[in-house]
C-alpha cells in the first residue's frame, strides 16, 4: 500500500524521525491557515502518489502569504503528469504546506530501506548522491550505494549506521546526529511493516543538522491485518476505479493500457501467461485478472461486471485450469453473469480439469453465444479474431 | 523415483481447518500417509479418522511424521513453520497465501542453516506422482509418472504445463510449486540441484514470473552444472512495470526482473525458452527424442 509525502512524515516523526514542520491542506482556506502558523516562506507540495511532482510542478516555494493562495489555488484540481503517472495525469486533491528549509550549502543524500529477496534480508542503502533518480546512480556507479544487510535476530545496528555514515564522507558531529536518524529509520520500516522507505533527499543543512526532505514509505500489503491505523491512511483517490472495486471481491484486477481482449484467469502465473498468448496472437490483452483459486458464481459474475465496464474491451476470455474449482460451476457462474449483463461482447471460455466436458456441455446448451477452445493458443487466436486485434 | 517426497513420506498436516482437513483428504485419497494433524486445543480427537496433536513435537514423537504441510492462516504462518522446523521436520510445504514478508525474513534466518527444507510459502505444495505422495492442492489426476521435473513459480499455470505433459504421455519425477512470494525456502535453483543429481529425472520442466533474479540465477547454474535438457517459460512479458501482478514477487521494480531479461539469460544458458506457454509440453517431447 502506498501513502502520501505527508502521512510518510508524520508516521516517521512517530519514529522520532527529524521531518520538516508541515501540515495538510484540502482547501486553499486550510493551505492560507497553514502558512500563517508556520511563517514565510513554505513549501506548497502537491500529494500524490507518483514521484517527479517538482519536475511536473507540483512542488513550489511561496514568500508571501499571498504567493501561498495564489499557488494553492493553481495547485488544488489541478491534473499533475510526472514520468510516474503515466500520459492521463493525477489529479491534485490535497497540498503538504511545509516550512521552507533553507538549501544553501545544503547536502542532499539518498538513504533506503528495503528487502532484498536475494538473502532474504533488510537491507539498508545510502548514497551521497541524493536528489536524483537512484536508479540512475544505481546504473552509472553502482559503487556510489553503499550497503549494509540487516540480521534479523540483531537488527540494524549502531556500527552498521556508523559504517553508513562515514561512508557517506560526512564529518563526526554529522555523523552523531546520522547514526539515530538512521536507526529510528529501520525501527519506522520494521515498526509499520513496510515494504520500501526511501527518503531523498536525506538533507544535511549548513548547520550540520539532519532533516528528511522527503518521504516515501510503502506498507506491504499481507501484514496490514495487524496495522488498522495504517490501513486508515490509504487514499482511494488515487487507485484505479474498477481496481478498488474489484478488491471488494477478493478479485485481482489491473487495468492495462491499450489493450481490447478482457481477460478472466484463476491464478496469477496463468493470469500473466494468458495474456502473453493474447500478446502472441497478435492482440492486446486490456488487463489482468486473477479470479483465485476457488472463485464461486457470485465473484465470476462480479468479475464480468468490472471487465464489461472498461469501455476498451472488445472481447473477453476465459481461461481456467478447473483443480479445486470444478468447470462445471464455473459454466454455471458464466452463464449466468452472461444472461444477467446481457453481455454484447463475444466471449471465448477455455477450461480445463476437473468436469470439463459437463462444463463445455453446459455452454452450448444455453444457446448464449459462446465459443469454446480447448488450448490456449486456440483460445488466444479465437478471440483475437472476435475482438478485431489490437487497437 | 522422485525428489524430497516418496512413498515413505508420513506427512503432518499443520492447520486442520475447513480448508486443512478438505485437503488432507484429498492427498490421503492420492496415495499419501497422512498420518495426523495439527490444531492447538483439539490433541487427541480425530477429525475424518485423521488423529490430531496439540503440538507438532507431540505429533512427530507419536506418529514419525517426516513431513508436514502448512494450512495455518497468514498471522500465525510464520509460527507454524518455525514449530515444524524446531522439532525437527525435514520438509516442510508452506501453502498459506499472504504471510507478512518481515515474518519470512525471521523465519528464512532460522531455517536456512537447519536440516529443514521449506517449500513455498503461497505454493501449490509437491507432488511425486510414480511414488503416489501428493503434499498440496494441486488436482492429482493431471500427473503421472514419468521422466519430468517440473519447478515452477505459479499454480494453474504448472498445472497447465503438467496437463501438456501428461497429454502427450510424458510422465513427471516430481513437481515443486516454489511459491510466488519474494522469500521462498526453496528457490528455482534448488529444484533444479534436486533434479539434476536425481537419476529418474531425465529433462526439466522450468517456469519462471517476472520479478527478482532467481531465474538468472537458476541459469548460471544450468549453464555451468546441469546436463538434462531443460525447458523454460517465463510468465509477464506483457506486464507492465511497476505494478504487482497478483503474486508478492511479481513486479519489476527499477527496470529489474523483466521477462526479456529473464528469457535471454535462460538461451544464454542453454534453455529451449517457449514464447508461448502452449509450447511447453511439445518442447520437453522433442527434447526426449533428442535424448
Amino acid at each position: 500500500m502506498k501513502i502520501h509525502e505527508y502521512q510518510g512524515k508524520a508516521v516517521l516523526a512517530q519514529y522520532g524521525v527529524p521531518v520538516p514542520k508541515g501540515k495538510v491542506a484540502y482547501t486553499v482556506d486550510e493551505a492560507v491557515e497553514a502558512g500563517k502558523g508556520l511563517g514565510f516562506p513554505v513549501v506548497v507540495k502537491a500529494q500524490i502518489h507518483a514521484g517527479g511532482r517538482g519536475k511536473g510542478g507540483g512542488v513550489k516555494l511561496a514568500k508571501s502569504l499571498a504567493e501561498c493562495e495564489a499557488i494553492a489555488k493553481a495547485m488544488l484540481g489541478m491534473t499533475l503528469k510526472t514520468h510516474q503517472t503515466g500520459p492521463d495525469g493525477r489529479v491534485v486533491r490535497r497540498l503538504l504546506i511545509e516550512q521552507g528549509v533553507d538549501l544553501s550549502g545544503a547536502k542532499e543524500m539518498y538513504l533506503a530501506i528495503l528487502v532484498d529477496r536475494a538473502s532474504g534480508r533488510s537491507v539498508f542503502m545510502a548514497s551521497a548522491q541524493g536528489g536524483m533518480d537512484i536508479e540512475e546512480v544505481a546504473a552509472k556507479d553502482p559503487g556510489a550505494i553503499l550497503k549494509e544487510t540487516v540480521d534479523p535476530v540483531v537488527g540494524f545496528r549502531p556500527y552498521q549506521a556508523r559504517k553508513l555514515a562515514f561512508g557517506l564522507g560526512l564529518p563526526p558531529d554529522v555523523v552523531n546526529k546520522t547514526v539515530p536518524f538512521m536507526l529510528s529509520l529501520y525501527r519506522a520500516f520494521e515498526g509499520t511493516d513496510a515494504s520500501l522507505v526511501e527518503i531523498n533527499p536525506f538533507l544535511i543543512t549548513r548547520a550540520g543538522d539532519v532533516l528528511a526532505l522527503d518521504a516515501k514509505i510503502n506498507f506491504d500489503d499481507n501484514a496490514l491485518f495487524r496495522h488498522p491505523d495504517l490501513v486508515e491512511l490509504r487514499d482511494l483517490d488515487e487507485e484505479e476505479k474498477l481496481e478498488v472495486e474489484a478488491s471488494k471481491f477478493s478479485l485481482n484486477y489491473i487495468k492495462l493500457e491499450g489493450g481490447t481482449v478482457g481477460c478472466m484467469v484463476n491464478g496469477a502465473g496463468l493470469a500473466m501467461a494468458t495474456m502473453d498468448i493474447i500478446k502472441l496472437a497478435g492482440g492486446a490483452p486490456a488487463n489482468f485478472l486473477d479470479v483465485g483459486g476457488g472463485a464461486n458464481a457470485d465473484q465470476i459474475k462480479n468479475a464480468f461486471r468490472i471487465l464489461l465496464a472498461d469501455p476498451d474491451v472488445k472481447g473477453v476470455l476465459i481461461n481456467i485450469f478447473g483443480g479445486i474449482l470444478r468447470c462445471d460451476v464455473l459454466a454455471e457462474g458464466v452463464i449466468a453473469a452472461v444472461r444477467d449483463l446481457s453481455v454484447k461482447v463475444p466471449v471465448v471460455v477455455r477450461m480445463k480439469g476437473n468436469n470439463e466436458d459437463k462444463g463445455k456441455a453446459m455452454l452450448e446448451e444455453s444457446g448464449l453465444n459462446f465459443d469454446t477452445a480447448d488450448g490456449m493458443s486456440e483460445a488466444a487466436e479465437k478471440i483475437v479474431r472476435a475482438a478485431g486485434g489490437a487497437r | 523415483m522422485s525428489v524430497l517426497v516418496n512413498r515413505d513420506t508420513r506427512l503432518l498436516v499443520q492447520g486442520m481447518g475447513k480448508h486443512g482437513t478438505f485437503h488432507a483428504i484429498g492427498c490421503r485419497d492420492y496415495g499419501t500417509n497422512v498420518v495426523g494433524g495439527v490444531t492447538p486445543g483439539k490433541g487427541g480427537t480425530t477429525v475424518e479418522g485423521f488423529p490430531l496433536f496439540d503440538t507438532v513435537q507431540q505429533a512427530v514423537d507419536k506418529t514419525g511424521a517426516n513431513a508436514s504441510v502448512v494450512f495455518v492462516p497468514p498471522a500465525g504462518a510464520a509460527d507454524a513453520i518455525l514449530e515444524a522446523a524446531d522439532a525437527g521436520i525435514p520438509v516442510v510445504v508452506a501453502i498459506t497465501e499472504g504471510i507478512p514478508t518481515l515474518d519470512m525474513v525471521k523465519v528464512w534466518a532460522r531455517i536456512k542453516d537447519s536440516k529443514t527444507r521449506l517449500i513455498g510459502p503461497n505454493c501449490p505444495g509437491i507432488i511425486s506422482p510414480g511414488e503416489k505422495c501428493k503434499i498440496g492442492i494441486m488436482p492429482g489426476h493431471i500427473h503421472m509418472g514419468g521422466p519430468v521435473g517440473v519447478v515452477s513459480r505459479s499454480g494453474t499455470l504448472t498445472y497447465e504445463a503438467v496437463a501438456q505433459l501428461t497429454a502427450l504421455g510424458i510422465g513427471q519425477t516430481t513437481c515443486i510449486g516454489i511459491g510466488g512470494d519474494p522469500i521462498i525456502g526453496t528457490n528455482h535453483t534448488d529444484a533444479l540441484t534436486l533434479f539434476n543429481q536425481d537419476p529418474a529425472t531425465e529433462a526439466i520442466v522450468m517456469i519462471g514470473e517476472i520479478g527478482g533474479s532467481a531465474e538468472e540465477e537458476a541459469a548460471d547454474y544450468v549453464k555451468l552444472c546441469v546436463k538434462k535438457p531443460v525447458v523454460g517459460f517465463i510468465a509477464g512479458q506483457t506486464a507492465p512495470p511497476g505494478r504487482r501482478m497478483g503474486h508478492a514477487g511479481a513486479i519489476i521494480a527499477g527496470g529489474k526482473g523483466t521477462a526479456a531479461e529473464k528469457m535471454k539469460a535462460m538461451a544464454a544458458a542453454g534453455i529451449r525458452v517457449v514464447q508461448s506457454p502452449a509450447d511447453l509440453g511439445t518442447a520437453v517431447k522433442e527434447l526426449l527424442k533428442k535424448k
